[in-house]
């Protein structure tokens, strides 16, 4: 094969077709061959590059990576001297490539697992190729072409493949149960609502590796009998919506969502669908009635999906991570899943590590994996070098775990069996200096306010729980309040709908389990440990430390620091508001809190 | 666009995929860099480029790239190739002239010598 120094890549999607593609590629060659440099440059054609084409064509020039847009035939002879003649990029066609790397996602660390993660940032999710090239679809191909239904259902049985939504449900039983119902239609979706404060696990892989959950899902639709599959992804995900709908174009265009998917008589094909915002939507029979086009709340299980779903039919739904490791167990196999996690929990779960931690961003482990390895090798420790206080595991349904936890290996029977949840994976590392009744009134505060207020008790309850944690934040508890929080957090917990209902009372339980002293400093003695609760915090200036440099007083927004130049300053109690933007500001250590 | 209608088809296509992503890839690979702006050009950068060429397609070499770059603004000493082997801090030659080409890609790039006494030293330039 002759050596060519240089390739470039024409995009001859349909658009670019008529864009005038091809006379761009003609007209590239024409000029290369006139300059004799067709020996040197050779010039291929590519599916779509990025965006739509506007004027013409997309190329990319390698091994440079540089990407040229709107190239039309009569920018073409520039184009080729300037960069291919005196090796210079032609600035005002050349568009930025965009920064593969982020601070989402970093490196993997040395106790990392990479299987969902893996090829984000490494391929480029709006170009199937790259999938392809990476054995794309070939775990579809290998169920078409030599596994019945039940093979793929019992190959997941084995694999011990959990649903990694939160709740841990074998996702091959789970597909059993679709498969055995005896109603048609059946459809597929897939829960792509992830609204945990601060996760974005889910986000990530839609947007790195959008065709890993479309092959699970077709995979998943040919297992259970579907001919139709939905993808409900939060309104709050743009650009995961578009790529996911570019994906799904691209797979369509090839033949692998449609009729008679490669050559067989499966047909399926996929829509995604969009919520509005609503973080109760996450919850499976919200989200089907969403889908549906009713009110998002949940209803009553049973009937569980699998019997009656969307539109009253037969339904599987499964998390985003889940779909994605199915290509990987089929490809790879049992055996080599099983390698990685626990006795009851196999393969990886990706986190999202979140707080106080060094190293915030994604990860990805196997299961057994503890909470220090997470938190302090691979998350690098304690922001600033303080004191490790506790973990919250499993967003705002989850539980706070404390130092004692920290040699647990995570799976989703050791953290039940602690009091907290896995849930879709979100990690809040809290520092020494995190106020627990505080964390819990933020938490109560953000399921109070997803509450969708079908049932009394997660209405009515979230509501009282998070007035009385708010007047103990406030420095006016009273001693009862912590037996009606007991109360009240149980009857929330066992009364409630659904699961935001039955898990919002979660960090206040944990909380009170944990850190009843902190509870009772803010409630007997109007303290607050952890110097945060504004109401139980004042600032004062250390005469010792104050140089009377002025500062504070500067950047306080209501005049409440008095001082002259090179005096010490002094904080007037009745007009501060407690921001704590002194604090901040002091180069000299000087304002205390007490 | 054809659509994949067998095994066989959605194989082929990784294939075509695969060689498309090769190019695209350029972590450990050799990097060859030449100057050719018009002072480049003009003392011969075009006649050492493809002798490069030549060496690299005679000796079938894999995982290197060719890359221009405009002038460097060093006076007297084009045509200027600079060459990064993977992992190693980048080298710059200066005078590369086709006559020299071959004892440069046999003995930097194929066998990671650096030819020391061809390498642009900025301070002996300066001098002369």
């Amino acid at each position: 094969m002759p050596y060519y120094r240089s390739t470039v890549l024409v995009s001859v999607d349909p658009i670019a077709v008529e864009k005038g593609a091809y006379q761009v590629k003609e007209k590239i060659i024409a000029e290369l061959e006139k300059l004799n440099l067709l020996a040197e440059v050779q010039v291929i054609d590519t599916p779509r590059i990025g965006d739509p084409v506007k004027d013409g064509p997309d190329i990319l020039v390698y091994p440079e990576g540089t990407h040229y847009t709107s190239i039309t035939v009569d920018t073409v002879p520039m184009l080729v001297a300037e960069h291919f003649i005196k090796g210079r990029e032609l600035k005002q066609y050349a568009s930025v490539m965009r920064d593969l790397t982020d601070e989402e996602l970093s490196e993997p660390k040395p106790k990392e697992i990479r299987i969902i993660l893996d090829q984000i940032g490494k391929i480029d999710p709006r170009n199937i190729d790259d999938y392809l090239a990476v054995d794309g679809y070939m775990a579809l191909g290998k169920v078409l072409t030599e596994m019945t239904p039940e093979d793929v259902i019992q190959t997941l049985i084995d694999s011990k493949l959990r649903g990694r939504g939160g709740a841990g449900f074998p996702a091959g039983l789970k597909w059993k149960f679709a498969r055995q119902a005896v109603d048609t239609p059946k459809y597929i979706i897939c829960n792509a609502d992830e609204g945990d404060p601060g996760a974005f696990m889910n986000r990530k892989v839609l947007e790195g590796n959008p065709h890993s959950v479309i092959e699970g899902m077709i995979i998943g639709a040919y297992a259970i009998g579907s001919s139709q599959g939905y993808i409900y992804c939060r309104a709050e995900y743009p650009i995961a919506v578009s790529t996911l709908r570019l994906a799904i174009e691209q797979a369509r265009n090839l033949g692998l969502l449609g009729e008679n998917i490669m050559g067989t008589d499966f047909s399926f094909d996929l829509e995604v669908r969009m919520g509005a915002g609503a973080f109760v939507c996450g919850e499976e029979t919200a989200l089907i009635a969403s889908i549906e086009g009713k009110r998002g709340e949940p209803r009553v299980r049973p009937p569980f999906p699998a019997q009656k779903g969307l539109w009253g039919k037969p339904t599987n739904i499964n998390n985003v991570e889940t779909y994605a490791n199915v290509p990987q167990i089929i490809l790879k196999g049992v055996e080599w899943y099983s390698t990685m996690g626990t006795e009851k929990s196999k393969g990886t779960k990706t986190f999202a590590l979140a707080g106080d931690v060094a190293h915030t961003g994604l990860i990805e482990v196997p299961f057994g994996t503890t909470l220090r390895e997470i938190v302090f090798d691979i998350g690098g420790g304690i922001k600033g070098g303080k004191g490790f206080k506790a973990v919250q595991t499993g967003g705002p349904m989850g539980g706070c775990l404390t130092e004692e936890y920290l040699d647990l290996p995570v799976d989703y029977e050791t953290l039940g069996q602690a009091g907290s949840i896995m849930g879709s994976g979100g990690m809040v590392v809290m520092d020494e200096d995190t106020c627990m009744v505080d964390i819990a009134r933020f938490f109560m505060e953000f399921t109070q306010d997803e509450s969708c207020g079908k049932c009394v008790p997660c209405r009515i309850g979230t509501r009282r729980i998070l007035e009385i944690l708010e007047r103990i934040c406030r420095g006016e508890g009273v001693p009862e309040d912590i037996d009606r929080l007991e109360v009240l957090c149980q009857q929330t917990i066992q009364d409630s709908l659904c699961g935001l209902g039955q898990g919002a009372a979660n960090p206040v339980v944990s909380t009170m389990k944990h850190f009843m002293d902190e509870y009772k400093a803010h409630i007997y003695e109007h303290r607050c440990p952890a110097k945060v609760c504004r109401s139980l915090i004042r600032f004062e200036v250390d005469p010792e430390n104050c140089t009377g440099c002025t500062v504070c007083a500067r950047n306080c927004p209501v005049g409440a620091i008095a001082g002259e130049r090179k005096q010490i300053h002094h904080i007037n109690d009745d007009i501060c508001i407690r921001c704590g933007i002194c604090h901040q500001v002091c180069k000299f250590d000087a304002i205390k809190i007490v | 666009m054809p659509t994949i209608k067998s095994l066989e088809d959605l194989k082929r296509l990784r294939e075509e995929a695969q060689r498309v992503r090769k190019l695209k890839v350029n972590e450990g690979k050799t990097e060859i860099v030449v100057s050719m702006g018009t002072v480049g050009i003009a003392a011969g950068a075009r006649e050492t480029l493809k002798a490069i060429l030549n060496f690299i397609e005679a000796h079938n070499l894999q995982n290197t790239i060719i890359k221009q770059t405009g002038n460097l603004g060093i006076e007297g000493q084009d045509p200027l190739v600079q060459i990064t082997l993977p992992g190693a801090e980048k080298v710059l030659y200066g005078k590369v002239h086709p006559s020299f080409v071959d004892k440069l890609m046999q003995e930097h790039v194929c066998e990671g010598k650096v030819i020391a006494d061809k390498v642009f030293n900025p301070e002996i330039s300066a001098d002369t």
